[in-house]
């Protein structure tokens, strides 16, 4: 199951450093197994951002500031993310296990100073993840993303880690004698 | 070609000659960790999605129950039964069950499981505090895990590496946390965003291993990928009698590339706290002293190690805690808590009026057994106080060292611990 290639959403903007523990609050952990309550918690520890997911309509875009996702290791808070119904994610940059999770579970993610800078709550986005290219119809701009190493494309081309290590391990049978 | 420490063991795990910053490895895994949090998903990523049947290799594993166990409610009683049926299905040799293991973090430098040359990835962003010990070590998803328990390896970006050189000695009542705080202060919580922090000088000689794992403990709180020291005589010691395998250290080479060297003179570091709402929101004791507090918490992967709690016993002997102001004392791991016991320290904590707690995370993470209300105050000597992390999002938390922490307790304002102990006894400080 690879993504669609171009998306078309309305926006959310959040700040620089949101942590993993106001992404997803830690007390929520104990859904670890249930993407859908995780996402309807997502974002809740955010000041101010009380009861957000609600409002979110599927396929709405969330663009952040830099460093977002720092904080734990926890995979919940990009599941979270996507649990509430958020079809991509832009950001200036990214805590980096944050970055591992998200492309490990095939969830598009985009890096984008340009974009962060530009982009202000509400504006209408078309994003091309195979041109790298956010449109801000709202704005009447163009904002160019950093592309990804080739191995990066692999894995989220190949819909994650999940389909990477399958067919690593499919492999590995057809080799008997090597582990 | 010359390499750092990290370069060096991404290279040997890659099977390499060498490598440099920004090249993706596929590299073998020495030692991998999970928790109570992580082990379900990661548990259920490899036998559901992954089709892996077991472990690439059951004693190089280590899990714990440790981040909402002993179970705070009937949800986490699920993950902790998970983590248990799983680690049993897989013949999981490093097994630690509540009651018997306690944080992560402590449980493998203790148990001699995470060693100099290494490779290890630990489920939890915290797992860069095994980098004391001269190895690679950096926090994964649960993907990542499960993945590394299917193939034994893991893709890695390798990181540009930052050196930090700190010269002299720290003074009197300046602890490892106190020096941490202070970087994180001066680079900001991503100032070391995706790379290596190498920690080298001379105020490091004097330090000891407890203390250097508070260092790297908390190199996720400034970004990075891993923390990572050198081997010294200071290291070899810990080791004897512990490491569960031979091992062999690592060094940097000294024309070693490194994307900026930070200089600090440690004489120079006071005591500080991290103030609300950021691990680098850095302020010197003397600014934020008489600040009232609700709660003092002595716990977690930081700073809950057999010193940190006789630190904050020799502050607390012979005092009580103040009115209006609870001390909940958390210590790291089973062992921690047996040694306290011995040594008389949790006698000092109980007759002080302070609760003390089995080995769990607990309130660090809001968990349970500390958990912050809306506007109260904490004094804590955990790693983060990002909006929320122990409770509510109104609540606030400063960071400090245990001995801050301790005589804070005792007087119900942040305070200097020279206010309350002459001076710390020799051979505690």
């Amino acid at each position: 199951m690879t993504a669609p290639q171009v998306i078309r959403g309305r926006t959310w903007k959040f700040g620089a450093n949101i942590d993993t523990d106001q992404i997803i609050p830690a007390k929520y952990a104990i859904y670890s197994l249930d993407e859908k309550e995780l996402g309807k918690h997502a974002m809740e520890g955010v000041p101010g951002r009380e009861g957000w997911a609600a409002k979110v309509t599927p396929g709405d875009i969330l663009v952040a500031d830099s460093n977002f996702g720092c904080g734990s290791s926890r995979e919940i808070a990009p599941i979270a993310i996507r649990g509430a119904g958020i079809s991509l994610v832009i950001a200036d940059s990214y805590a980096r296990i944050f970055f591992r999770n998200a492309i490990n579970m095939g969830y598009p993610i985009l890096q984008s100073p340009q974009a962060a800078e530009g982009v202000t709550e509400g504006d209408d986005l078309e994003v091309d993840l195979e041109a790298g290219i956010v449109r801000n119809f709202t704005r009447g701009d163009e904002y160019p993303c950093e592309p990804f190493p080739s191995f990066m494309n692999e894995l989220i081309h190949m819909g994650g880690l999940v389909p990477w290590v399958r067919k690593r391990l499919q492999e590995r049978r057809q080799l008997p004698g090597r582990r | 070609m010359a390499m750092t420490m990290t370069e060096k063991i991404l290279a040997r795990g890659a099977g390499r000659e060498s490598v440099s910053p920004g090249d993706l490895v596929l590299a073998k895994v020495d030692f991998a960790m999970g928790h109570d949090l992580t082990i379900p998903p990661a548990g259920r990523i490899m036998r559901e999605q992954m089709g892996a049947e077991k472990i690439w290799d059951p004693d190089r594993v280590a899990v714990t129950q440790d981040h909402f166990q002993p179970a705070k409610d009937a949800a986490s009683a699920t993950l902790g039964r998970l983590t248990r049926e799983f680690s049993h299905d897989m013949g999981i040799k490093w097994y630690f069950e509540v009651g018997q293991g306690g944080i992560c973090h402590t449980v493998l430098p203790e148990n001699g499981l995470v060693l100099p040359g290494e490779l290890v990835v630990g489920a939890d962003s915290h797992s860069c505090t095994y980098g004391a010990l001269n190895n690679f070590a950096t926090g994964i998803g649960s993907t990542d895990l499960a993945c590394v328990f299917a193939l034994g390896e893991l893709w890695f970006r390798v990181p540009e590496t930052l050196k930090f050189v700190y010269h002299n000695r720290l003074r009197e009542w300046v602890e490892a946390k106190d020096l941490i705080l202070y970087v994180i202060g001066q680079i900001g919580v991503d100032g070391a965003r995706s790379k290596a922090m190498e920690h080298v000088g001379e105020a490091l000689k004097h330090i000891d291993m407890e203390a250097r794992l508070t260092i790297t403990n908390m190199a996720i709180e400034a970004g990075a990928k891993n923390g990572i020291l050198e081997f010294d005589e200071v290291t070899r010691q810990y080791l004897e009698g512990r490491a569960k395998r031979p091992y062999t250290p690592v060094t940097s080479d000294p024309d070693a590339t490194y994307e900026k060297v930070f200089e600090f003179d440690a004489e120079k570091v006071e005591l500080g706290v991290a103030k609300p709402m950021s691990p680098d929101n850095y302020a010197p004791l003397s600014e934020v002293a008489g600040t009232r507090l609700d709660q003092v918490f002595i716990g977690s992967c930081t700073n809950s190690r057999i010193t940190d709690l006789r630190r904050a016993a020799a502050v607390l002997d012979g005092h009580k805690v103040a009115p209006g102001v609870r001390l909940i004392i958390t210590p790291s791991s089973h062992q921690v808590a047996i040694q306290a016991e011995k040594e008389g320290l949790i006698r000092v904590f109980l007759a002080a009026g302070a609760a003390w707690t089995t080995a769990t995370c607990g309130a660090c993470l809001g968990g349970h057994m500390g958990v912050l209300g809306e506007g109260e105050v904490c004094l804590s000597t955990t790693n983060r106080n990002f909006p929320g992390r122990m409770g509510h999002p109104k609540a606030m938390v400063y960071l400090s060292n245990p001995a801050v922490a301790a005589a804070s307790a005792v007087t119900g304002v942040i305070s200097h611990p020279g206010e309350v102990l002459k001076k710390m006894p020799a051979g505690i400080a």
